[in-house]
């Protein structure tokens, strides 16, 4: 069971109160009706499986019903870090010095 | 009862506590402080079980959780029955009944075991998949009575009368293990003031401890035990926890620990002070930091006959007499490859038994224990090893013969010493089982022969485990995890002296699994790596042959390592045999995953209090108490408990149905619609809001009115509907499906928190704080009219408006929508004044003959109407105009709405997608099967194509025959035509094609 730092509620909870929603960062296209079959294609059916760092989002379901994200290794399950809606990962922030994962 | 293999001093059990036992029926005595394994070998019991396949009789050979044999049956009532039990790790208890969970008609004379014998070369692995393979459909048959000739124990036939807890728990420092490591790390973190929790699945802490040979500042090792236990036990941030287990290492320092409170004391929880007791408890640690200290497991030595009673691994044997004070033989020959296991040959002599010789396939054995053997003048056979055990049902001789360990052969000539005992030690296992429950993969260690922890965060391995098994190493060791877990924590480590050993110089370790064997291994005397699942290294060598090149593959084919070993004494030995065949390094194979748990929880512990009533949170409307006192059957519906039908006199539930029917088409009647998901919107762009995440259009809904929505998820598929009313310009109450609340919620979030911050909405369940009876029938005016000061003249309340008001004197909200297609209003009151409402309701209902009806009643009247219920009548695969809904579509909404792009896509454009029709049988009285699939042929042939599925099927009695909703390809297109639904019994029904409205298609009856 994972422990997750909410970045709203900036605590650490149990993975319990939250909710996986899948991979973040999926944005819809601006222009829907311009946009052509294949690229609304991608958009609704296309996701990211990777061996390795993950930007995911999860909802705070049980907790402040925030969607928040969370990068995390699909391998050790560890959590890189995590972030509010609409911020950008840390790209750049060395594995394991993020503000989430095991205390 | 004689105990003749008890020594008459030592141990750590109480001769004044005399314990009677049974095993197979037969009483035997053994003294508090003894394990069930430790009171047979104390009563000279040999065979204790049959093995699995081959029914050999079999023997105890360890002292702890890797026992592969003495997996035994408990329970003195049919309540109390615990199957395989590890005797080794059973405590003794007063009146404690036993039993081998294999060998028929008993141990000693087993009839399986003549087949075994006999067919013994002709049982490889994979015999039984081989030879019962064909035909297929014997095979149910054959399983039968291959498992009944296998045993494995049998589950109680009553009720476990025990409760069980579970408990979270947190602490900066777990230390797994309370040996020499664990209780210096516990000592280290204990005195820096950190919370620390202390679990060893043993019934004494102090592990290997308990039955060294070594001092600790002069005294025995023991002493030092009590000494720091006592010391823990005072700090009131220390937790110990004996008998419990970490099963499970998960993520993120997440431990579950499984503490036996009871198990030692009777079969079920016995009371104390007058109440139950809890029997098993479930900690559910979150740990800053976990020190791993699991010590090892030693190996044994593979060698033919190797299984036959009287085998044991050596370190046992010091357990036995350590602990126990227990020498389970007379005449002991040792074989090792190490000079630790020597203890085993010293504690045997110094207990007054004979030593015929140890065996070691070293040529120059030159360590301190060695020594100490010379002085004692115990003859020892270098350069050699005991290749054959000879005996039945217990040891009577071992073939000794000098080896060449690199070569892998037999020098010479085999001697044969008469002995009744083989202890030996191929070496010594770090138990990573836990650390690689995280995934990491164990890393070989050449200087130690064995597996040690890969790197996992959060988790110190220390002592044994971490390679570091001399005692001085393991105190060392664990000093320095906790120190360095207290640093990763920002703490501070207290310091403390180590105490004084004496170190013992061993010589450096062989690397010896298999012997050799004059003979080939398919050919000689069965030489067994895994005891449990009778694997022999003949067999582990064949699947080699046979092309099972991967560690998993030889795993799952042999069956090695399967049951309660969980690669605890058999996968190193197999993992070696498998790479000596493969011609490959150990690394290079490598080891099969270890998962949760480590040993068997009894389902009890993993359930605690979830069960029953507790097993998943239900829930019941304001009304509840009145739909059990008039008779309601109930249905679940998510975690809701619903009124299903409400039964009068002997009525089935189709006559009831019909009933209750007839009552809303005729008459009025009523239906707890508590349950429908409500959500509270609001913003000042919540109009706007509504205007992206439904369907249809919500710019011109006015104040006062309500409108029936439809959400789609972005793929343009149907996810929920329900009305909507406006409650003010910038006020919206959103109804949902029962089971879709809590993810429309979600699903509202998400676009508001992710795509739309920008919009000012906020949202608010409030399905539990609004309970809902919707009134349907043509009285349902004048009833509601007694009781009301709302006008509700046609002209004033119309069909889809909603007014406030009271409702026999409550605050209510009444919505004027139909889920029937009657004149019907669905009033909202708040929850806790529902059932004065609803019985208030019922008292001027009488003179209309207002009947209650339950979900039943309600799809029966929908599906007439040809109204959907989403999850039923779709599946997430049918949009807005499969459905024939493209009135409830806003093809000119301005913002491109959820689902709105996806319409336009050439598969959502497809002629030939599957449409809501409605099916009339033309048998009239046939109730066509929900989910039978439709085909457009009368005769069958395999394979035909299908096209399409039933989704709701009921009898109408307004009707007069039964009627379906199905899904069927270019189903728009076939009206008036037959098709054919062929059931599993062979028959072949036949129904037309029709519009899905069957009753008031113009809708004239709502709206009176």
């Amino acid at each position: 069971m994972l422990l997750i730092y909410c970045p709203y509620c900036e605590e650490y909870r149990e993975e319990e109160e939250f909710r996986p929603k899948g991979e973040a960062h999926i944005a819809r296209p601006q222009n829907p009706e311009e946009t052509p079959d294949e690229v609304w294609g991608d958009y609704l059916f296309f996701r990211k499986n990777p061996r390795g760092v993950h930007h995911e989002q999860w909802l705070h379901a049980a907790g402040c019903r925030k969607y928040f994200n969370v990068t995390r290794h699909t391998v050790s399950y560890e959590i890189l870090e995590t972030y509010k809606a609409g911020q950008h990962p840390a790209s750049d922030r060395a594995p394991g010095v993020g503000t989430g994962g095991a205390k | 009862m004689s105990q003749r293999n008890r020594l008459a001093k030592g141990g750590r059990i109480d001769r004044g506590r005399p314990l009677q036992f049974s095993f197979n029926g037969v009483s035997y005595e053994g003294f508090v402080g003894d394990t069930l394994a430790s009171a047979l070998l104390a009563n000279g019991v040999d065979v204790v079980n049959r093995s699995f396949k081959y029914s050999r009789p079999r023997g105890i050979v360890a002292a702890g959780a890797e026992e592969p044999n003495a997996i035994l049956q408990l329970g003195a009532t049919e309540a109390g029955q615990v199957p395989n039990v590890r005797a080794t790790q059973q405590a003794l208890y007063r009146g404690l009944v036993s039993s081998s969970t294999n060998g028929w008609p008993n141990v000693e004379r087993d009839l399986m075991g003549v087949v075994g014998e006999m067919g013994g070369k002709f049982m490889p692995p994979g015999f039984y998949y081989k030879t019962f393979m064909a035909p297929a459909a014997m095979w149910p048959k054959y399983e039968k009575y291959i498992r009944k000739a296998a045993g494995l124990g049998r589950a109680p036939r009553e009720n476990d009368p025990d409760i069980y807890d579970h408990i979270n728990r947190h602490c900066d420092v777990l230390v797994i293990g309370a040996g020499p490591a664990g209780l210096a790390a516990a000592l280290v973190a204990g005195r820096s003031g950190a919370r620390v929790i202390v679990c060893d699945e043993q019934e004494e802490m102090g592990g290997s401890l308990l039955d060294s040979r070594e001092s600790i500042d002069g005294r025995p090792a023991a002493h030092w035990v009590g000494k720091v236990l006592d010391e823990l036990a005072a700090m009131p941030e220390v937790l110990l926890l004996p008998r419990t287990t970490a099963n499970g290492y998960h993520d993120h320092n997440f431990v579950t620990l499984h503490e036996r409170r009871t198990e030692h004391l009777a079969d079920t929880a016995p009371p104390a002070q007058g109440r139950r007791q809890v029997r098993a408890r479930m900690h559910r640690v979150r740990a800053g930091r976990v020190v791993l200290a699991t010590g090892t497991h030693e190996r044994p030595l593979v060698y033919a006959g190797n299984d036959v009673p009287g085998n044991m691994v050596a370190g046992a044997i010091s357990t036995y007499i350590h602990r126990y004070a227990v020498v389970p033989g007379q005449r002991l020959v040792l074989s090792t490859a190490n000079d630790h296991a020597y203890r085993a040959a010293l504690d045997w002599h110094d207990a007054g038994r004979e030593v015929v010789a140890i065996v070691d396939a070293r040529d120059n054995p030159g360590g301190d224990l060695a020594a100490e053997a010379r002085n004692r003048g115990i003859r020892i056979v270098t350069g050699s090893a005991v290749i054959e055990a000879r005996g039945k049902k217990r040891v009577s001789a071992a073939l000794v013969a000098a080896i060449d360990v690199e070569g892998f052969a037999v020098r010479g000539t085999a001697d044969a010493l008469a002995c009744d005992t083989i202890a030996s030690s191929g070496g010594y296992s770090p138990v990573v089982h836990l650390a690689a429950h995280s995934g990491v993969r164990p890393e070989w260690r050449d200087d130690i022969l064995g597996f040690v922890p890969g790197k996992v965060a959060g988790l110190l391995p220390a002592g044994g485990v971490n390679g570091r098994a001399a005692l001085a190493q393991a105190l060392a060791d664990g000093t320095e995890a906790a120190a360095s877990a207290l640093a990763e924590l920002g703490a501070q480590a207290a310091s403390i002296t180590l105490p004084e050993i004496r170190s013992v110089r061993e010589d450096k370790a062989v690397a010896l699994f298999q012997v050799p064997h004059p003979k080939p291994a398919m050919r000689a005397p069965k030489q067994f790596v895994d005891q449990q699942n009778d694997v022999t290294a003949g067999g582990i060598e064949l699947a080699t042959r046979e092309g099972f090149e991967s560690i998993e593959h030889v795993k799952r084919y042999t069956g090695m390592g399967f049951g309660t070993d969980q690669g605890k004494l058999a996968n190193i030995n197999g993992m070696a045999i498998a790479a000596r065949c493969l011609g490959q390094t150990i690394p290079e194979t490598g080891t099969t995953v270890f998962r949760p748990n480590y040993t068997p929880i009894t389902f009890g512990a993993i359930a605690g209090r979830h069960c029953r009533e507790l097993f998943d949170p239900r829930r019941y409307t304001a009304m509840h108490s009145w739909h059990v006192a008039n008779g309601a059957k109930l249905e679940e519906v998510g975690q809701w408990m619903r009124p299903w039908y409400y039964p009068r006199g002997n009525e089935s539930m189709s006559e009831a149905v019909q009933r209750e029917c007839r009552a809303v088409r005729e008459g009025v009647g009523i239906l707890d619609a508590s349950t429908l998901g409500k959500i509270e919107i609001q913003g000042k762009d919540a109009r706007e809001f509504l205007n992206r995440i439904y369907t249809n259009a919500w710019t011109k809904l006015g104040v006062g009115k309500c409108r029936y929505g439809l959400m789609c998820k972005d793929d343009g598929m149907v996810m929920d509907d329900g009305v909507t009313a406006c409650l003010g310009d910038n006020h919206f109450h959103m109804t949902t499906t029962t089971g879709g609340a809590a993810a429309v919620l979600d699903w509202l979030e998400l676009w508001h928190q992710t795509e739309w911050p920008e919009l000012e909405v906020y949202f608010n369940s409030v399905t539990d704080h609004w309970a809902a009876m919707a009134i349907n029938g043509p009285h349902a005016r004048k009833l509601l009219a007694e009781l009301t000061d709302i006008d509700l003249a046609n002209d004033q309340f119309g069909f889809m408006d909603w007014r406030s008001g009271t409702v026999a004197g409550v605050p209510a909200r009444v919505f004027r929508i139909s889920f029937t297609g009657e004149l019907s209003y669905e009033i909202n009151v708040q929850a806790n004044h529902a059932l004065h409402v609803w019985k208030a309701l019922f008292e001027k209902g009488e003179k209309y003959g207002l009947t209650p009806y339950g979900t039943e009643t309600m799809h029966v009247l929908r599906a007439e109407k040809g109204f959907i219920i989403v999850g039923q009548d779709t599946d997430g695969s049918v949009t807005p105009e499969d459905l024939g809904m493209q009135w409830c579509v806003g093809y000119k909404k301005p913002y491109s709405w959820i689902g709105r792009r996806a319409l336009s896509r050439p598969d959502t454009q497809r002629e030939d997608r599957k449409q809501l029709v409605g099916l009339k049988p033309l048998e009239p009285a046939l109730v066509l099967e929900e989910g039978a699939q439709i085909v457009l042929e009368k005769e069958l042939r395999i394979p035909m194509p299908m096209f399409g599925h039933v989704t709701s099927s009921y009898y109408s009695p307004t009707l007069g025959h039964g009627f379906a909703l199905a899904l069927l390809k270019g189903g728009g297109q076939r009206m008036g035509q037959t098709v054919y639904l062929p059931m599993a019994d062979g028959q072949v029904h036949a129904a037309t094609v029709v519009e899905p409205v069957f009753y008031d298609p113009e809708g004239s009856r709502q709206n009176v």
